[in-house]
């Protein structure tokens, strides 16, 4: 009879500040564009994690390597989520990484406009769905029963995200700052075990920023799942995040607390700029 | 709520107004809540359900058994807290089952619940639980447990806080914090080592225990403990049921504060006997939809809904096609004339027969379908005087709104209008087993069962409200028109003398003012105002975020914050043409002269209205008395320092350039944004 949730949303089983992500020597060249130049880095579990830069320092083809829609030419990228076995992602289709608990939410709203909130969010559970055909078309027994169970973790995470109101309503006809919710919602939903958000408060006003970053919060202190983070608001970065990697022309500057990545004179250089000096 | 005499008097040589029809059956001595639970329990068992919430995106049943099951846990969890007969536990939090179990399971053993606004803070709540000398506290969720833990050190009395949402609890460590859940386990656990107590306890309860603790909405001082015993709210619920009966068959949504009488009266003392189904819920932000899917037989809400209900038509219906607007406008003007005759008693015209159904077809029914009010029968509006035309309006889309009056010191409702009677202006005769009377100065006095047992520990103000004749004084002035139905003018401290010396409720003109779609809340000042005889009438408005939001934006009128919003000139000439046709049916010596538009809207946590959102009038010419000063000179713009406090208690300071309008020489601009169909 408590009101307590009854499914966890984080899907790795790793102890707090455990490697989780090992990212080494990615480097992604476009051509004669060099996107990212042997990039090393360790998320680990627990943490959120920014990358921050300039426009064009490739934070979002890290994450694109991340997830498995840009294939690096050399350097590889370990997500380690039971004690033992380590996926190598840099070879794996995006459906597998996915599947190994790597989520996102886009930059863009990529969510399918004319279906519903309730409908969005179940697609993200599609991964997890393991009835076949047959039993889907005709919807019984096990079927019904997943349907039923995947349906609970979809209503925990729309209670909290606090999207009730427009569990039924048309993506395509909510405000941005919900759709944008959604989007992590449905990311949420597959249970993963790092979660990655690129610009989750672009376009956002301040209070749809309070609430997003009170979200992005909650899901790493209340549900422990590990956030990698790019966000352009420097004071949201610095307020939430844990760890910060700076990235500059595809090359880290560096990588610390917020407090350290402040203080480094590299960084106030290539990025803050006078802001902070 | 005492009077203006120093030494109450009985009503004296006044002539006292009996209901029409007669009384229902006495309230037997043994009857108490917790064993109208147990008999319906063992009526239905689990065949039919109590209690629904909605959790998940679906209704969950909590049938008559198993909600029984759960007040007995409960009970005996709170006996082994150390709860005894005669305490009082206090309740924090929004409306779920747990809120009932926890009030029902207090009673249960003889204890009685002080409900506590889900939206007070600070000196509110500390006030409230160290009056009761409250031990135990059940919130609802983190917000509610944060607002107790930062309060902790102040708070004496308190010992333990149980709470029943426990998401994002999981690491709070406090030592006096305890699951919901929990208690119910420890509860089973006494209930083993001690069966049969609580059979005992409840066996033992006698209908003048005190059952609640209602907090008075307190539009004068700060909020006073009003005690009611079961047989208060039960005989008050038999009063209520004898004129609009109700049955188990009927639907009702809860999702008004338990901590207000209505609420409380509805729920129990109609719920417990009727027995009914009460629906709760979702969110805050589901409410509208929620009530749609339910589709209640009964409601019972302050102004404040009714007129939020009018306005998002007026927006839609302002925002719809021609064709829709003019068969809404067409409809809307025959559902009015049948309800005109309706409400006295007579039957419709011969051509009005045959076109109240289509129009009922065509306009008024896909109209209360989105209220969510195709099912009403009866609902009832109370707390705070309703404007005539806001009645005229549901009555014309065909729901049966009725005013009621009354306060929690008589359980809520002690007049109230019978169906064939609607008179928009009075709130009708006495309800069954109430007698009702005008003092000689123009107080309304009120005697019935359901007047309370005191304030608690406060017998100087009991004795002020209630005479030794049992008659309780309202602090209300009022009169009784011809056919003997009461007019409530306002407090009889608020009845304002007009330049011209006419008696005047500030109300009046104010609500003539809050018929307008834009505007919230308005204060009006004149009169004796601060010792001075002022020679007009002035306001003070606040504008309706949403409904001006919207009209800005298709005006294409840029803005950012409320503040930024209501100084807009355009919105200050929107406002004015208000005013304006407000005027036009007011008398030439109330009109208003001159307003402002506030910067800020009025907050219960700036004490400016109350949690049920009564206007603090006091509160309001003390803090905005420079303001008033300036209505009444010849400025037209007045600064004003503001201290905003924020939900967590800080407070801040900024100075913001108010605009002053006279309406001396005002002239609406012709034919704009008048609604087809709003042609008052």
């Amino acid at each position: 009879m408590s009101r307590a949730y009854r499914h966890s949303l984080n899907g790795s089983r790793l102890e707090p500040g455990a490697l989780q992500l090992e990212i080494d020597g990615v480097a992604l060249r476009f051509g004669g564009v060099q996107a990212l130049r042997g990039v090393s880095l360790a998320v680990l579990q627990g943490d959120i994690h920014a990358i921050i830069g300039p426009n064009g320092a490739g934070k979002t083809s890290l994450l694109n390597c991340l997830s498995g829609l840009y294939r690096p030419q050399s350097g590889s990228i370990r997500l380690y989520t039971a004690d033992a076995d380590a996926h190598e992602l840099t070879t794996a289709r995006p459906s597998r990484i996915a599947r190994w608990g790597v989520a996102r939410a886009f930059q863009n709203i990529e969510l399918f406009k004319h279906m519903t909130v309730l409908d969005n969010l179940m697609l993200g559970r599609h991964v997890h769905m393991k009835h076949s055909v047959w039993h889907s078309f005709l919807y019984f027994g096990p079927a019904r029963r997943q349907e039923i169970t995947h349906r609970q973790l979809v209503e925990e995470v729309i209670d909290f995200l606090e999207i009730q109101a427009f569990r039924h309503a048309e993506v395509g006809a909510l405000p941005y700052g919900i759709q944008k919710r959604v989007e992590v919602g449905r990311a949420l939903c597959l249970q993963p075990a790092v979660l990655l958000l690129d610009e989750p408060m672009a376009g956002m006003n301040t209070e749809e920023k309070e609430d997003m970053a009170r979200f992005i919060l909650d899901v790493n202190d209340l549900a422990g799942v590990t956030v990698v983070l790019i966000e352009h608001d420097m004071e949201v970065v610095m307020d939430i995040s844990d760890r910060v990697t700076v990235l500059d022309f595809g090359r880290k500057i560096t990588s610390g607390s917020p407090a350290e990545v402040k203080a480094n004179p590299e960084v106030i250089e290539a990025y803050l700029g006078e802001e902070v000096g | 709520m005492s009077p203006a005499a120093a030494t109450p008097a009985s009503p004296g040589t006044a002539r006292v107004v009996l209901p029409r029809e007669p009384e229902p059956e006495p309230v037997p001595d043994g009857t108490t809540f917790p064993k109208l639970l147990n008999a319906l329990a063992d009526r239905h068992g689990e065949a039919r359900i109590a209690l629904q919430e909605k959790r998940y995106g679906i209704w969950q049943p909590v049938p008559w058994a198993a909600y029984r099951t759960r007040v007995r846990d409960f009970a005996h969890g709170l006996a082994q807290l150390g709860v005894r007969p005669g305490d009082v536990v206090a309740v924090l939090g929004d409306n779920r089952p747990e809120w009932l179990i926890s009030e029902l399971g207090a009673q249960s053993l003889g204890a009685c619940v002080v409900g506590i606004y889900p939206t007070s803070v600070g000196e509110e709540i500390v006030h409230i639980l160290a009056h009761a000398r409250v031990r135990v506290v059940v919130a609802e969720d983190q917000e509610q447990v944060d607002k107790l833990i930062r309060l902790w050190n102040r708070l004496d009395s308190v010992d333990t806080v149980i709470y029943y949402d426990p998401r994002g609890l999981e690491h709070y460590d406090q030592d006096y914090l305890l699951e919901f859940t929990a208690v119910e386990a420890r509860g089973r656990e006494y209930e083993q080592a001690h069966p049969g107590w609580l059979d005992e306890q409840i066996a033992a309860g006698r209908a003048t225990d005190i059952a609640v603790i209602c907090t008075t909405s307190g539009t004068t001082a700060r909020p006073k403990l009003a005690m009611l015993s079961h047989r208060n709210l039960l005989s008050m619920g038999r009063s209520l049921m004898a004129i609009d009966p109700l049955g188990a068959g009927d639907r009702y949504v809860s999702f008004l504060p338990f901590a207000w009488i209505g609420e409380q009266m509805l729920t129990l003392a109609c719920g417990l006997q009727a027995g009914f189904t009460v629906s709760f819920p979702e969110e805050a932000n589901t409410v509208r939809a929620d009530l749609r899917e339910i589709g209640p037989d009964v409601m019972f809400s302050p102004p404040r809904i009714w007129e939020d209900m009018l306005s998002s038509v007026q927006v839609r219906v302002g925002e719809a096609g021609w064709l829709k607007r003019a068969a809404f406008a067409w409809g809307q003007r025959v559902g009015g004339r049948v309800a005109d005759r309706r409400v006295k008693g007579q039957r419709a015209r011969p051509p009005d027969r045959l076109l109240r159904p289509i129009a009922e077809l065509a306009a008024l029914r896909p109209v209360r379908e989105q209220l969510g009010l195709t099912r009403i029968k009866r609902c009832y509006t109370g707390g705070a005087p309703l404007g005539p035309d806001v009645f005229r309006f549901f009555h014309s889309i065909g729901v049966n709104l009725k005013q009621i009056y009354g306060q929690t010191e008589i359980c809520g409702i002690a007049v109230a209008h019978r169906d064939d009677a609607v008179t928009f202006n009075t709130v009708g005769g006495p309800i069954p087993a109430t007698e009702l009377a005008i003092a000689d100065d123009g107080e309304i006095l009120l005697r019935s069962p359901a007047v309370f047992h005191g304030y608690y520990r406060n017998e100087e103000a009991s004795r002020d409200a209630v005479d030794q004749d049992g008659w309780l004084h309202t602090g209300d002035a009022g009169y009784l028109d011809e056919n003997e139905h009461l007019v409530v003018i306002d407090r009889a401290k608020d009845v304002m003398r007009a330049p011209d010396g006419a008696r005047f409720s500030p109300a009046f003109i104010e609500n003539k003012i809050k018929f307008s779609p834009y505007v919230e809340e308005t204060v009006a000042f004149g009169g004796d105002v601060a010792g001075s005889a002022r020679q007009f009438i002035t306001a003070l408005i606040t504008i309706d975020m949403r409904t001006v939001g919207a009209w800005a934006e298709r005006e294409h009128v840029s803005y950012t914050t409320y503040t930024d919003l209501a100084q807009k000139p355009a919105v200050y000439q929107l406002i004015a043409e208000e005013v304006h046709r407000a005027n036009q049916d007011l008398p030439e010596s109330v009109r208003v002269r001159r307003f402002l538009l506030l910067h800020k809207q009025l907050d219960p946590d700036d004490e400016e209205i109350t949690r049920t959102r009564k206007v603090r009038r006091g509160v309001i010419s003390e803090r905005y008395g420079e303001l008033i000063e300036a209505l009444y000179g010849d400025a037209d713009s007045v600064t004003v320092r503001s201290t905003v406090t924020y939900q967590d208690g800080t407070t801040a300071e900024r100075k913001i350039e108010l605009a002053i309008l006279a309406m001396d020489g005002f002239t609406p601009a012709p034919k704009r944004r008048r609604f087809a169909w709003s042609g008052r």
